[in-house]
């Protein structure tokens, strides 16, 4: 037991005097948080539009007015032909373009129809559907400040209650995601590269002839990474709970069980890559392209899992982060107990003792 | 100029000899062009309803038919109690409740108006604003219909009428795609350029060799131009390999011209080698310039535009994105390969990126100290 | 009068508090085996460092090959050689890409490289070895190819930092065999080393204790001087007075 400790202390002082590096670790969930917590929204605000008035009439001028005041629009400017809208619109700048035609008003008037044209960049089609649906409302809006029927019959109400998240944050999705994301960088990473690094530069059998179980070695060099994890961890909790006002629902004592389990996973993930690995660099891509890639695409938390071809859901299934987030977010965000988690910590348990078994096999492979 | 030459040898040399250079330069453009685009597909579709009808009338289930006939939704669940189907929502089986209540057709006609409750599993944001939004757009639609089908013709008078055309341009399917797969060209070069030169000097440093080239007359920007031709000549190979992918598998052909796409790209790559031969001149071990590399690469590419518009950032975060080089690749790729942009239209972008390769790589000159 | 080719006078370097090389002065000739001596952390890896120009002096003067150290850089790098600790050729190079990479810096024309490369390999036996990874070769190889590859473009002085730790004493015979013939050809040989028996083969050596030269002479002068048998023990009674070390 002795020995243990003074290797674990070995590898902490390792840890800690790469001060760059631990500046990263520490400041990866930081700047994260930040950013997802505030720079990305999906929220469309202040996008720019030009106007193309052909009417120049009192209904034109009001609706123009109108759009100018909402929040979603910004005019830009006003265009006289449709070559000058065209070059506008590849500048990049511009989203959005209305066309009003000669006589709008007098249309509305007597023959109480007219068409307004309203010109999409759909190249970023999700955001052009967005401010299709605002433009659209605006217009609406106005069309009925101009109908002179008061009130409605017949009218069906609908009351939409957002569950979890009233003011439609993008944090309670991706806080969850932020968590499974660093630790697997941490964990799978840090690990992978530490000791293949000391076997690049031959340390490695020096550890091992010591007269100190070889398995040993290895977990050692993970109980650093692991606590890092664990103040991780509680540092993403502490940000969330502070900076992004999104509290704790579930028990924070089942949510860091949770958490050490999965750390596990990936440390397990770690040890099987530098066991298969001879250079850092190698090393590096397959935690990058093997682990790191498929935690962003296929954990369901920038990406969703259910618009992907069916191979690739089926696929998902097999990436422990994809678990991870599930269960992290049922605790935090909808605050539910063991029992609603007990099928995904099984699976995420399995999944560990699946890898842990592999690595442990090709490790014993590796030295006979 | 001949130094250069026996430099520029000698890196090719390494690299071609390098396992993990080539499988970064073959595996990852198909891997993140195959892959990513089909993931990454934003469109909010296949949303999944559940349904609690206490009414049980023939306009609740008019209603129902409706919204399931829509396409937007799949209905998972039909069920009499609301706490019932709430269950399912904290198991992920659904993402939006509509409750129909009692008497919802009786009070309708008798009393003029009627709620009906919707609840949203609101944890994803844009998916549950959307969804809301096609929802009671549908319900809208319904009420017409009831309105007409309940009114004598000609006592309601809808007033005047604005037709809406709407037409989408660049983009007319709305294919998702479109958008992405330029985006994601961009990150696949600005990915490989970043990580290889920045790794490449440390690795010198790590194994010792940088100590002999230091004591060689080799000069500063002599050897700082041998590590950055190879990586540029690398990063237009993937490009070219990318954008063969993109016209085989997505059928997108560049709009706009080849030559201001190149154009712009071979100083934007500048850009990117000389930033990570920067953070190159800063590390002493691979492990450390692999995580400050990936630091960047990470609030680069998520503030980059990629997924998420830079217009509807906070004014501290559109400030950022200006110092991102990513987001000006980002979003000349999208201008010209599917808009058409031209030289007139990107210049502002160019002349930026052309200071950013400047300052990027004078300061990694001045920072590459042969001696201490 | 012979020509001076390494001139020192009370060059120092300090980091912080710590002075690691402290006012040390000394010449070398042209064409001389001049050995640097001293225990681990005497420092004698950072003054060959100043005078390679890897590292700024902290003060005092050093003239190389005729160019002073502060200002004249880079003219002082096209006049050495240099080999480190730690082995410094390219490992994922061959031995002949490796060849050719750093004669092709140091400017000399293809004809040259061509010639110079081909009598290298020849004088190291190496023909058959000259398209394989230079990381495959055994240590004392590549110990060797290093040397000759450091004073390929004929500099006026080679300096070399331990370059024989690790290998077999036949292979170090044979390393000092290339010493001699370099030295025969004039070019000055400035070489650090532990190896006791490896001091006996220079000209004259310096012996540094905490930063500066406890002794410096030839040899046979030093044993005489020090009443001792060997260098060994001239080492040892000066080495044992050192107040730091490792």
């Amino acid at each position: 037991m002795k020995q243990f400790v003074n290797f674990v202390r070995k590898e902490f002082f390792h840890v800690m005097r790469d001060r760059k590096t631990l500046l990263i670790l520490f400041g990866m969930p930081v700047a994260q948080i930040l950013i997802f917590g505030f720079a990305l929204t999906n929220e469309v605000k202040n996008s720019k539009l030009i106007v193309f008035d052909q009417a120049k009439d009192p209904a034109s001028q009001e609706l123009i007015a109108k759009i100018e005041a909402s929040r979603y629009f910004e005019v830009e400017r006003s265009v006289m032909n449709e070559q000058q809208m065209e070059a506008v619109f590849r500048q990049g700048e511009i989203k959005m373009a209305i066309v009003f035609p000669a006589g709008f008003n007098s249309g509305l008037l007597h023959e109480h129809h007219a068409q307004v044209q309203v010109i999409a960049d759909a190249s970023d089609p999700n955001t052009a559907n967005m401010l299709s649906n605002y433009l659209s409302a605006i217009v609406m809006d106005y069309q009925s400040t101009r109908s002179k029927s008061l009130v409605l019959p017949y009218r069906i109400v609908p009351e939409v209650r957002m569950l979890y998240n009233p003011q439609l944050k993008g944090a309670p999705n991706f806080v969850p995601g932020v968590m499974a994301l660093v630790l697997m960088l941490v964990c799978v990473m840090m690990t992978a590269i530490s000791i293949v690094k000391e076997k690049e530069t031959g340390t490695m059998e020096v550890l091992l002839v010591s007269p100190f179980k070889p398995i040993l070695v290895i977990i050692s060099k993970t109980v650093p990474y692991l606590i890092l994890s664990l103040v991780n961890v509680a540092s993403i909790l502490l940000l969330s709970v502070f900076v992004l006002e999104l509290p704790v629902n579930g028990s924070v004592l089942l949510l860091f069980g949770e958490s050490v389990l999965f750390i596990i996973t990936c440390l397990t993930v770690g040890i099987f890559i530098s066991v298969k690995t001879d250079s850092q660099q190698v090393a590096m891509l397959i935690s990058l392209m093997g682990m790191l890639l498929p935690t962003v695409l296929f954990s369901g938390f920038m990406f969703p899992i259910e618009n992907m071809p069916y191979p690739l859901q089926l696929f998902s299934n097999v990436v422990p982060a994809k678990w991870f987030y599930i269960i992290v977010k049922s605790i935090m965000i909808k605050g539910l107990g063991f029992e609603a988690i007990w099928k995904e910590t099984l699976i995420l348990a399995g999944i560990t003792v699946v890898l842990l078994v592999i690595s442990l096999k090709s490790f014993k492979i590796r030295l006979s | 100029m001949r130094t250069i030459r026996f430099l520029l040898q000698k890196e090719f040399r390494q690299i071609f000899r390098n396992r993990a250079i080539l499988l970064l330069i073959g595996v990852m453009p198909v891997m993140q062009l195959l892959i990513l685009p089909l993931a990454a597909n934003y469109e909010v579709k296949n949303i999944n309803l559940s349904v609690v009808d206490h009414d049980h009338s023939g306009y609740a289930q008019k209603l129902v038919a409706k919204v399931t006939a829509s396409g937007y939704f799949k209905l998972r669940g039909y069920g009499a109690s609301f706490k019932e189907e709430l269950k399912k929502i904290e198991s992920d089986e659904a993402d939006l409740i509509l409750e129909i209540p009692e008497g919802f057709e009786r009070n309708l006609i008798r009393e003029d108006q009627q709620q009906l409750f919707i609840a949203v599993n609101a944890i994803n944001g844009v998916k549950a604003n959307l969804g809301g939004a096609y929802l009671t757009s549908i319900i809208k639609n319904f009420n017409e219909e009831i309105r007409i089908e309940l009114l004598p013709p000609g006592r309601f008078n809808p007033g005047p009428v604005i037709e809406i055309i709407a037409s989408n341009w660049y983009n007319p399917l709305m294919e998702y795609r479109f958008y992405m797969v330029p985006g994601i060209l961009a990150i696949l070069v600005t990915m490989i350029g970043g990580f290889l030169s920045a790794l490449n000097i440390v690795k010198e440093k790590e194994f010792g060799t940088i100590e002999q080239i230091n004591v060689t007359p080799i000069k500063k920007h002599h050897f700082i131009l041998g590590k950055l031709i190879p990586f540029w000549v690398l990063g237009n190979i993937v490009f070219s390999l990318g954008l063969l992918v993109a016209w085989l598998i997505y059928g997108i052909i560049p709009i706009g011209s080849l030559l201001v796409l190149y154009g712009f790209l071979a100083v934007y790559l500048l850009a990117i080698l000389g930033f990570g031969l920067l953070i190159s001149t800063f590390c002493d071990t691979q492990q450390q310039a692999m995580f400050i590399m990936f630091f960047f690469m990470m609030v680069f590419i998520l503030m980059g535009g990629l997924f998420t518009s830079i217009d509807s950032m906070p004014d501290w975060a559109k400030l950022v994105s200006r110092f991102n080089p990513v987001s000006y690749l980002i979003e000349v790729m999208r201008m010209v390969i599917l808009k058409g942009s031209g030289w007139r239209d990107i210049w502002p972008q160019f002349g930026i990126i052309t200071l950013f390769a400047v300052v990027l790589n004078a300061y990694a000159v001045i920072n590459y100290k042969k001696t201490n | 009068m012979k020509e001076i080719v390494i001139k020192t006078d009370r060059l120092s370097k300090r980091f912080g508090d710590f002075i690691a090389v402290n006012e040390i002065s000394f010449e070398v000739q042209k064409g001389e085996i001049f050995g640097f001596l001293g225990a681990n952390g005497a420092g004698k890896t950072t003054a060959m460092r100043m005078l390679c120009g890897l590292s700024i002096p902290s003060s005092g003067t050093a003239e190389i090959a005729g160019f002073e150290v502060y200002k004249q850089a880079e003219q002082i790098k096209r006049n050495i050689g240099y080999m480190s600790q730690k082995f410094s050729l390219y490992e994922d190079l061959t031995v002949s890409e490796n060849i050719s990479f750093f004669a092709g810096i140091y400017g000399l024309t293809n004809r040259e490289i061509k010639e110079k490369g081909e009598a290298l390999v020849e004088q190291l036996g190496l023909e058959k070895e000259t398209k394989k990874l230079v990381g495959s070769l055994p240590l004392g190889w590549k110990q060797k190819l290093s040397f000759s590859v450091a004073v390929l473009h004929e500099p006026k002085i080679v300096f070399l930092d331990e370059p024989t730790g690790g290998v077999d004493p036949v292979t170090r015979r044979q390393f000092w065999d290339l010493i001699y013939e370099a030295s025969a050809k004039g070019i000055t040989i400035f070489v650090t080393t532990h190896y006791m028996d490896e001091a006996e083969y220079c000209d004259r050596i310096s012996i540094m204790v905490d930063g500066r030269i406890a002794a410096l002479d030839s040899p046979s002068k030093l044993k005489t001087q020090f009443k001792a048998g060997t260098m060994d023990e001239v080492f040892y009674q000066l080495a044992r007075g050192a107040k730091r070390g490792d």
